[in-house]
């Protein structure tokens, strides 16, 4: 990948423009990707996550699951081979911040959201593109939702 | 050529569905070393759309390095289209049987579609709180815990930390707690 034979005169490297937008172009098709998977695994369906919240089947429980058991073992795998990432740095991930109270308490409120709406925000876009239009309202008051974080966050547990 | 044309309107099992979404994790680290997750994109379209003056603190950063995210949101809109519109499962989603009579206690019908009509109905102003108040409580609750399914759930665990363990159990008692009790309750008013 690097150290490519560069023709004398010839400006082979991409400019950085050209690079950031071949890139962002990259982030789209992942994200198309997945909006694919979530809506054909049933992960985005209504039905399903009502199901799951009732433990009525074990559909949503084998997903996450295995996506879990997946997400570890490549990402080990990953890290191990000491293949670099596409920009050529070293693979690494970011730890979470310590505590724990903001993520008990944010935690439960997001969930009573996820339980009553039926979606989180992955299947938010997705269900929009779908053309499921009056989720753009859990859309915007999610939004509004954001912006009260944001106003209350010195006064909030964390 | 019409097996291909079922596979693709079919849904898939979770035992292939999983894995799909779990491999989103190693994708985005090796496209850009980016930590998989969605509900951040609610933040910066906040700094975006807010008004410099009127921003709290937590919406000045840089939104422009975390353009990435926001381009995988709209491949997600994208994905919702093509998977849902053109390749949409023609069949209502095949449910348990007890979860199929939990459904129709609620006083809705399984139908072909991802989202019950019952709940889309906008002329009902019972959806339109139902609706307002789980976005509200989804957004709020995402930023205060740090990160939502994608980013707990899926990255989180999958990657070993600890908080996220601590918010992915938070996610399933709340959820829980709201389908079983609020979602009912809800569904009693509106009906």
């Amino acid at each position: 990948m690097t150290g490519e034979a560069s023709i004398p005169g010839v400006h082979t490297e991409p400019s950085s423009t050209t690079r950031a937008a071949t890139g962002l172009l990259l982030y789209l098709l992942a994200g198309l990707y997945f909006g694919v998977v979530l809506v054909k695994s049933e992960a985005a369906s209504w039905y399903r996550i009502q199901e799951m919240f009732r433990f009525e089947s074990f559909h949503m429980f084998g997903l996450m699951g295995s996506a879990v058991f997946t997400g570890m073992v490549t990402t080990i795998l990953l890290r191990r081979s000491g293949l670099k990432s596409r920009d050529g740095q070293t693979i690494r991930v970011t730890d979470k911040e310590k505590g724990w109270r903001r993520y008990v308490f944010g935690g439960l409120t997001f969930g009573m959201g996820w339980g009553l709406a039926g979606v989180c925000p992955g299947p938010m876009f997705v269900l929009v593109g779908a053309g499921v239009w009056p989720i753009l309202i859990v859309l915007t008051f999610a939004l509004l939702g954001t912006y009260l974080y944001g106003v209350l966050k010195a006064r909030l547990p964390h | 050529m019409t097996e291909l044309l079922d596979f693709l309107h079919s849904p898939w099992p979770w035992y292939l569905g999983g894995p799909l979404i779990g491999l989103t994790v190693p994708l985005l680290l090796w496209l850009g070393n980016k930590s998989f997750g969605i509900s951040a994109n609610l933040r910066h379209a906040c700094a975006i759309l807010l008004p410099e003056r009127a921003k709290p603190g937590f919406f000045h950063y840089d939104w422009r390095r975390e353009r990435w995210n926001l381009m995988f949101a709209g491949g997600l809109v994208l994905g919702g289209g093509l998977a849902g519109l053109i390749f949409a499962n023609p069949e209502p989603t095949r449910l348990s049987a007890a979860g199929a009579q939990s459904i129709q206690d609620l006083g809705v019908q399984v139908r072909p579609s991802l989202f019950p009509s019952e709940l889309t109905d906008l002329s009902n102003p019972g959806v339109w709180l139902l609706l307002a108040f789980s976005g509200l409580l989804v957004g709020f609750g995402t930023r205060y815990g740090g990160g939502c399914t994608s980013g707990h759930a899926i990255t989180g665990l999958s990657t070993l930390q600890g908080p996220s363990l601590i918010a992915t159990v938070s996610f399933f008692v709340g959820g829980i707690l709201s389908a079983n009790l609020l979602l009912p309750l809800f569904m009693a008013v509106i009906g």
